[in-house]
């Protein structure tokens, strides 16, 4: 092979990898019922320091995406907060995750529903990306192994989260 | 004379201060230019959504502050990440950004500078000039259809 022939070659492949790069990066991956969902660390909506799903590890966590921009949101907060109060407990937890929002709207968000559940934030949408939300409200339902059981893209009202996320739950009571 | 003198510099200050403070002021039009909203993925200028709105309500409550350009665009990094720039910024990997356009276009002024060296040095080789690159002459038959031709068209 000539010396031109190993130039070009190498050119094309120069840009094969930056397209494949572009599309990885870019891409929503979306995870599929059974996939093991990110766990990286993020920061706390309150009170500093950071937590990660990694830390419920052993336990059902109904992971929520929300913004305080969101009307949905705000729709579906008080049946959240009402399933955390009803099923919470050491082997289940909700966990909120206020993605691409202001920290003081998020927080502010977070009073006037007066949610107890924990809350982490997600400011530049890095987690929403590595879930494969295409938006928000955006629920999922991750088993004691840390993997996807159920995924409700837009909101969650008290008759789904009863009829589609307790029957999964230790015990299945709805 | 002197408390004139005072007088006269104190004046002045109070003049150019606000002046100079005005220059500094953040503008929401500028800074709509400048940054992104993260959620629709256009500039904050062009986007209509809540979110853009209340990242406006945001920029405006920091520029009452009296917060500069600067200052605004780095709280904005703290809420929303980088991607909020719209430029991206000149460290760390983002200065890929700047760097590889401008590899990129030192490498193709090469090749193409290369490219017409060696151009110019096949043209200038042997062959040309003495003959030997000239297109054979036409052959009988064609000079004599040639000739025909022409003298069709001789008026």
């Amino acid at each position: 092979m000539s010396f031109r022939s190993v130039i070009a070659v190498l050119g094309v492949l120069a840009v094969v990898g930056l397209l494949v790069f572009g599309l990885a990066s870019k891409g929503s991956s979306g995870l599929a019922i059974g996939d093991p969902v990110p766990t990286s660390a993020l920061p706390r909506l309150e009170g500093g320091g950071s937590g990660s799903l990694a830390a419920y590890r052993g336990r059902w966590v109904l992971v929520n995406f929300w913004a305080s921009w969101c009307e949905p949101c705000r729709a579906e907060a008080p049946a959240l907060e009402k399933f955390q109060r009803e099923h919470g407990g050491p082997r289940f937890a909700v966990l909120g995750i206020d993605t691409r929002d202001l920290s003081g709207d998020g927080q502010d968000f977070v009073r006037e529903f007066g949610l107890s559940y924990p809350q982490l934030r997600d400011g530049d949408g890095g987690a929403a990306h590595d879930y494969g939300t295409s938006g928000v409200p955006e629920t999922f339902l991750v088993d004691p192994k840390g993997r996807l059981r159920l995924h409700v893209p837009g909101p969650v009202d008290e008759q789904t989260l009863q009829g589609s996320v307790a029957p999964l739950l230790p015990g299945g009571k709805s | 004379m002197k408390a004139r003198a005072i007088l006269v510099a104190a004046l002045a200050l109070a003049l150019l201060a606000p002046a100079a403070g005005a220059a500094e002021q953040a503008s929401l039009t500028e800074i709509e230019k400048q940054v992104m909203c993260p959620v629709c993925g256009t500039l904050l200028q062009l986007a209509e959504s809540p979110q853009a709105q209340r990242e406006r309500v945001f920029i405006d409550h920091l520029i009452a502050e009296g917060k500069t350009e600067a200052e605004i665009k780095d709280a904005l990094v703290a809420e929303y990440g980088n991607e909020v720039l719209a430029l991206p910024p000149d460290s760390g990997f983002s200065l890929s950004a700047y760097v590889v356009p401008i590899l990129a276009l030192l490498l193709a002024a090469a090749a193409l500078a290369i490219g017409v060296l060696r151009w110019r040095r096949a043209g200038d080789g042997p062959g040309r000039g003495d003959g030997a690159a000239r297109p054979a002459p036409p052959s009988e038959s064609d000079s004599e259809r040639l000739d025909a031709d022409l003298a069709r068209y001789d008026l």
